[in-house]
């Protein structure tokens, strides 16, 4: 999937997590902030790739910003991100929800 | 060298420093011998001093240990007034022993660390950005921890010879006659700085409301003061605490509040004439609200209420439902002004309150204790003094003293965020296992095994599911993974001791 205009998705309430996806050239780039990035910090980012590769995105410049958020929701604001980036929203790809 | 809950001391430290590690939570029944301070004689006539610098000139010298309250808490003007001038004198090598360190003193201690002024630290916590500096090894010389009752033990020992006491108060006289209930920046109880008034050397008062002769009621005594010095304040009562401590409305902790409730009314302490200390924290203030209730149901009677006060416990006193609280502390302007209005709310020393090296301390006598925790392992041991990335950003406090209550409680829930509260190794052993009866957690409750009596008594009670700790920690990391192990290098920056002064654990430097 391509990225085509940067897009964000998630809140900065506690438990959530909020991305911001814009485009790249080629490659997945991660900047995280967190207070619990030092646990969970190569877990949340492990989350993040997968996530995108699932999706086939293979060039995304990725900021995340997050608040303790748990995987589950970490992945639904990865997806909801990539799709308004994707300009997709209308025909999610539901194969891989 | 370990502790007896399993921790790796470091044995220079150890011997430098002529510790014991921690062995058991039984005190036991010692002779101790005590300290006195020493007297410089007056007539009391020549007390006022006109200037803070003229007093540090007059009382600090390199190497002394100085002490300071933590009464206004984060609306104190005092501490930052004495330094900055104790700073400015160029005095170095100083021991620094407040009864604790609030966030409004942070940026002064790390630039007196900085200035060679502040080489040692002893302090019942600290937080932001000094836990940092601290846990970044910004301090040569590990900090050590006490809980209030262990501070007390401390200076009755001498292990902690305070030298100067810089004691800030909303009133006092010419010749030191002070209390906390009567003036601008009021907090009600002194119970901290009583111990400093009693045992230090010089005695220092510092206030913005000079009163006639005699002051009463005088909870610090002329026979105790050495100078009384006018500031232009003494502190900001907005910031010393709120009006009144609200009760939370978030449903975990309501939750959780109704199940320690359901502990503690079941067991076999909840009746006529039993005692209770709860914390600060929301759950633990939201139980004073369903106890009352269930005080009222079952026509039981509080013979005392202990601890930091707030105003849910002194508006039990004013309803007769607790016949008498026992304060060291306020955390509210209530509780400050029940105080000064009410006879039965009985101003005490950290002595009174929790040392352990006493003729009969309060917290001996506690039924029920209710205490909150950053994190409490399979083995019941609790952790209140460092974060989820290992640095220093809590207090002792009461914790160990309250602790051995009779019937002590854990209210704690099972996840903050992404980080398990009940997890298989606390960070830092801070209140020994040995020590905890029961945790309740939104999901349920775990009894300590070595309990047996509680385990029947709280085994079948309708919404009020009894796990294995094991399994609430199974539950945690479930819902929110396995957290990679914190770094730390072999540096020790804290020691924590056990409130009979041996050492339970340490805090290392991060690695960051």
């Amino acid at each position: 999937m391509e990225i085509k205009k940067t897009a964000i998705a998630g809140t900065l309430e506690s438990s959530d997590i909020q991305l911001t996806i814009s485009r790249a050239d080629s490659g997945i780039t991660i900047d995280l902030q967190s207070d619990v990035k030092k646990v969970f910090g190569d877990q949340i980012e492990a989350v993040i790739k997968e996530t995108l590769k699932s999706l086939d995105v293979t060039a995304a410049k990725v900021k995340a910003v997050d608040k303790g958020a748990l995987d589950c929701v970490i992945k639904a604001r990865t997806v909801a991100a990539v799709q308004r980036a994707a300009e997709t929203t209308d025909t999610p790809a539901w194969e891989v929800l | 060298m370990k502790s007896k809950v399993n921790r790796e001391l470091p044995d220079d430290l150890m011997k430098k420093l002529d510790y014991k590690p921690f062995e058991t939570t039984e005190i036991g029944n010692p002779d101790v011998q005590r300290v006195a301070p020493k007297v410089h004689v007056s007539t009391g006539d020549d007390k006022i001093v006109s200037s803070i610098k003229q007093v540090v000139a007059d009382t600090v010298k390199d190497g002394m240990t100085i002490s300071f309250h933590h009464h206004f808490r984060n609306g104190d003007f005092v501490f930052n007034q004495v330094m900055r001038v104790i700073i400015d004198a160029g005095i170095k090598n100083l021991t620094l022993a407040p009864s604790s360190l609030t966030g409004v003193m942070n940026d002064m201690v790390i630039e007196a660390i900085k200035a060679g002024t502040i080489t040692n630290i002893t302090s019942s916590g600290m937080r932001g950005s000094l836990g940092d500096f601290v846990s970044h090894g910004g301090l040569k010389n590990p900090v050590i921890f006490r809980s209030h009752g262990n501070r007390a033990r401390a200076i009755e020992h001498g292990d902690i010879k305070i030298d100067v006491a810089f004691l800030g108060v909303p009133n006092a006289d010419r010749l030191g006659n002070a209390n906390g209930m009567e003036g601008n920046a009021v907090f009600g109880s002194l119970g901290y700085a009583l111990m400093d008034a009693q045992y230090a050397d010089k005695v220092v008062l510092l206030t913005d409301n000079i009163v006639d002769y005699p002051n009463t009621p005088a909870s610090i005594k002329q026979t105790q003061v050495d100078y009384v010095v006018k500031v232009d304040k003494v502190g900001d009562p907005d910031k010393i605490g709120s009006g009144a401590t609200r009760f939370t409305k978030d449903p975990k902790e309501l939750k959780i509040a109704s199940m320690v409730n359901d502990v503690i009314t079941h067991s076999p302490y909840f009746k006529d004439g039993f005692s209770f200390q709860t914390g600060s924290g929301g759950a633990a203030l939201a139980v004073t609200r369903y106890l009352r209730q269930a005080m009222i149901d079952n026509q039981i009677k509080a013979s005392f209420a202990l601890g930091g006060i707030t105003k849910p416990t002194t508006d039990l006193l004013n309803e007769g439902l607790v016949k008498k609280v026992m304060d060291v502390q306020d955390f509210d302007k209530g509780a400050a002004d029940s105080m000064h209005t009410s006879g039965n709310q009985q101003e005490i020393d950290a002595s009174w309150y929790a040392d352990p090296d006493n003729k009969g301390a309060m917290v001996d006598q506690l039924d029920v204790v209710i205490l909150s925790a950053l994190e409490i392992d399979t083995k019941f041991n609790v952790n209140v003094m460092t974060g989820s990335d290992g640095v220093i950003r809590g207090a002792i406090g009461g914790h160990q003293d309250a602790a051995t209550g009779k019937l002590t409680i854990i209210s704690a829930p099972l996840v903050r965020g992404r980080i398990a509260t009940v997890v298989p190794d606390v960070t830092t052993v801070v209140t020994p296992g040995d020590s905890v009866d029961v945790l309740v957690t939104e999901f349920g409750i775990a009894i300590n095994p070595k309990r047996t009596d509680l385990i029947s008594a709280l085994g079948n009670i309708p919404g009020l599911p009894v796990y294995k700790i094991e399994d609430l920690q199974k539950m945690a990391e479930k819902r929110v993974g396995k957290p990679k192990p914190l770094e730390f290098t072999d540096r020790t920056v804290a020691l924590i001791e056990y409130r009979d002064g041996s050492i339970i654990d340490t805090v290392k430097e991060v690695k960051d």
